[in-house]
């Protein structure tokens, strides 16, 4: 379905989701405290069927993270962003690694890189950092004089 | 090094894979859980050659940035390099010449071609069968030879800039491909004669690693690994880029879901890419191989996604720019990572020998993972 | 060997001088006394321990990014190293020679290879390939986990240039380690002599 019916349909489903406009795909941007539930029915509703997780990723925003998913469809081939403000001083969010089975590894990276919790996941610990590591390297204000050397 | 292995009950037998090991096709630290000889549980440890890209790259310029993706899956690197490029003139609205286009495509399906000759060829070398690997690179080297001549380099070629290609075709480039291409034809039913009809090689890969349809889409499995369960998932098809839409190339799409199914599939994926290479080597349309932009690229505040069909898989590229000279947040979404975490769920039940043989055939390349 | 029978028979000729100057072939080191019946050898023990030990020399294969691939390349057909000795590329590092770090360092796998060097048994060389391995490569600024060098971890006797490395470069330092093991001038042989 295009853009709009989309959009039309996932305001159904969360009334307080907000769009953005000027985005190439429909873009939507909810509360964390409403994702588990939202993702369930994005994977569950016919018509929707988004089965299809193929990014997860975070962006730290300096004043607060911005959690992205980005979903798509392999029955009906539309695409689906989904953003989620976390709090940067205590950042958690549901998990949805049993919803699709690919999150468990990227929710692991981006906890690995940021520190972002994520509340029910199987296996929360580092992935490509030693486990001893102190810091969330991928952080604004991340600090490491030893290893990094500034251009 | 504190790594935590989950519980295990008595009788269970840990064993390391890696990192170093010749089968793991690169750094790939795999904890295994058997009993007996069965595996129970595979646990891939990460992390041993992660470069830390993304941080880098945050303060590489916009032009800078490309090549370190070379790095990261070096077997397809013009594929990679790409779709970075792809990402930035999405950002900047840059038309690519025909002529680059064109040439652009060559190099990918040049570069599909040599990815798929090594995979070919360190498969068959992980099952047992030696002699396959000096088969495989010898066609490799014709193909290092062609583009090192138009290129400059034999693995991190460094060709693709935003809005086309950095250097114009070499005079040779037609003649040699055309006589690579004859030469190859040949060469791929040598490689039918000596693996794919082996009786050895069919009772090694034959209903070892079962993957699903359903279970492909959820672990966000990509490129062969996918299609060999039944998913239609080639980018270039659905999401056509540059000329991809006007050619005629078939997507191998296998029905068994198992190792012989995803070698199946790769191999039919080299003849379509030859095919690709015969459709467009006599219309390389004339005319600029680059256009005009500035020397300081910077992309307006805003975040763009592109994606290309590597040899393993999606590659996507999310750049998150806030109208720096130097991207904000870079995010690779790497085809290996995905395709990896279905290797627990594939393993179980088998032996030591049949986890290689999955590997093999899930074609990691483990710097595309760690990143 | 065969000895031209143009001198007289008391003076001794170098090997070399049979060999023409630009031929690969390495003679044996020593020299010859032809006598009746045949001929004697006059050398060091050393000369011809290191002549024996860098005409043999055992990779281990660890290839950890880009620079494996042009190592494999180099083993293969076309730019064949088992010509010069380097035949049997060992996986294990109880029976290997050479470690050949091909491809970056990072901060999780340095205690590996460090763990892997202690593991081969004495004498052993190390030939740091690519930029990465020389001196951490195009990751040097601004990363968090690269070591800067393997050199950080392990003593390297030869540093190859490129990123990667062609495999004529990769070639010619392993000549190169040859030649050094036969001069003596590897750092193994300088800590043996010292002691």
């Amino acid at each position: 379905m295009n853009k709009e019916d989309l959009q039309q349909k996932i305001t159904g489903l969360l009334p307080s989701a907000s769009f953005e406009e000027a985005s190439e795909w429909t873009t939507v941007t909810i509360d964390p405290a409403a994702w588990k539930d939202l993702a369930g029915q994005l994977r569950h509703t016919d018509g929707l069927d988004l089965d299809y997780l193929f990014c997860v990723t975070c962006v730290d925003w300096k004043t607060h993270f911005t959690m992205l998913y980005h979903l798509t469809s392999t029955i009906h081939r539309h695409t689906l962003v989904v953003k989620a403000k976390l709090d940067r001083n205590h950042p958690v969010i549901a998990t949805v690694s049993d919803i699709w089975r690919t999150a468990e590894f990227h929710e692991r990276e981006v906890y690995d890189l940021f520190g972002v919790s994520f509340t029910g996941h199987p296996d929360l610990r580092r992935l490509f950092m030693t486990d001893d590591w102190e810091g969330w390297p991928l952080r604004k204000d991340y600090e490491d004089p030893i290893n990094m050397i500034k251009l | 090094m504190l790594e935590e292995i989950s519980t295990t009950e008595q009788g269970d037998l840990v064993v390391n894979l890696g990192p170093q090991h010749p089968s793991t096709h690169g750094v790939l630290h795999l904890v295994i859980t058997l009993n007996g000889e069965t595996i129970k549980k595979v646990e891939p440890h990460l992390g041993y050659i992660h470069r830390s890209i993304e941080k880098m790259c945050e303060s590489l310029s916009y032009r800078q940035f490309i090549y370190v993706t070379s790095r990261m899956d070096y077997l397809s690197s013009h594929i990679n390099n790409h779709g970075c490029a792809l990402c930035v003139e999405k950002g900047l609205q840059i038309e690519v010449p025909p002529r680059a286009k064109v040439i652009r495509v060559l190099m990918d399906e040049l570069t599909r071609l040599a990815s798929h000759q090594l995979w070919w060829g360190a498969m068959a070398m992980d099952v047992g069968a030696l002699t396959p690997f000096f088969h495989a690179f010898r066609e490799r080297e014709a193909i290092n030879d062609i583009m090192e001549e138009t290129c400059g380099a034999r693995l991190t070629m460094n060709y693709m800039v935003p809005g086309g290609v950095m250097i114009d075709l070499h005079p040779n480039f037609q003649r040699r491909t055309k006589e690579f291409i004859a030469f190859f034809r040949s060469k791929l039913a040598e490689y039918d004669e000596l693996v794919t009809d082996n009786v050895i090689f069919k009772s090694r890969m034959e209903g070892v690693g079962y993957l699903s349809y359903a279970d492909a889409i959820s672990y966000g499995c990509s490129g062969p690994t996918a299609r060999a369960s039944g998913v239609s998932c080639d980018i270039r098809k659905l999401y056509p880029y540059e000329v991809y839409g006007d050619l005629s190339f078939e997507e191998p799409i296998g029905t068994g879901g198992d190792c012989y199914a995803r070698y199946g599939v790769r191999m039919q994926e080299m003849r379509q890419s030859l095919s690709i290479i015969e459709q467009l080597i006599d219309n390389i349309p004339e005319g600029e191989f680059q256009a005009k932009t500035k020397a300081v690229l910077k992309l307006p505040k805003g975040e763009f996604y592109s994606r290309v069909e590597t040899a393993r898989g999606e590659f996507g590229v999310y750049i998150v720019s806030e109208g720096g000279m130097t991207p904000y947040r870079i995010k690779f979404r790497s085809p290996g990572f995905s395709n990896l975490s279905a290797l627990d769920h594939m393993a179980r039940g088998h032996k030591i020998g049949d986890l290689v043989a999955i590997m093999g055939t899930l074609d990691l390349v483990i710097p595309d993972i760690d990143r | 060997m065969d000895v031209e029978q143009k001198h007289t028979p008391d003076q001794p000729v170098p090997p070399s001088a049979t060999v023409p100057p630009d031929s690969p072939v390495t003679p044996f080191p020593g020299e010859v006394h032809p006598t009746a019946g045949g001929g004697i050898v006059l050398s060091k023990l050393d000369e011809v321990i290191n002549w024996a030990r860098s005409n043999s020399l055992w990779p281990l294969v660890f290839g950890t990014s880009c620079c494996a691939i042009e190592m494999m390349s180099t083993a293969a057909a076309k730019y064949d190293w088992s010509r010069f000795g380097f035949e049997v590329a060992r996986a294990t590092p109880r029976q290997a020679d050479v470690i050949i770090i091909a491809g970056t360092i990072v901060n999780k796998m340095a205690p590996v290879l460090k763990r892997l060097y202690d593991q081969m048994a004495d004498p052993k060389y190390v030939i740091a390939m690519g930029a990465c391995a020389t001196s951490g490569g195009p990751f040097f600024y601004n990363t968090y986990s690269v070591v800067k060098g393997a050199d950080h971890v392990i003593p390297v006797d030869v540093y190859i240039a490129g990123c990667p490395p062609r495999p004529e470069a990769l070639l010619h330092a392993l000549i190169t380690l040859q030649e050094k093991i036969r001069s003596g001038a590897t750092r193994e042989q300088i800590k043996t002599n010292q002691e």
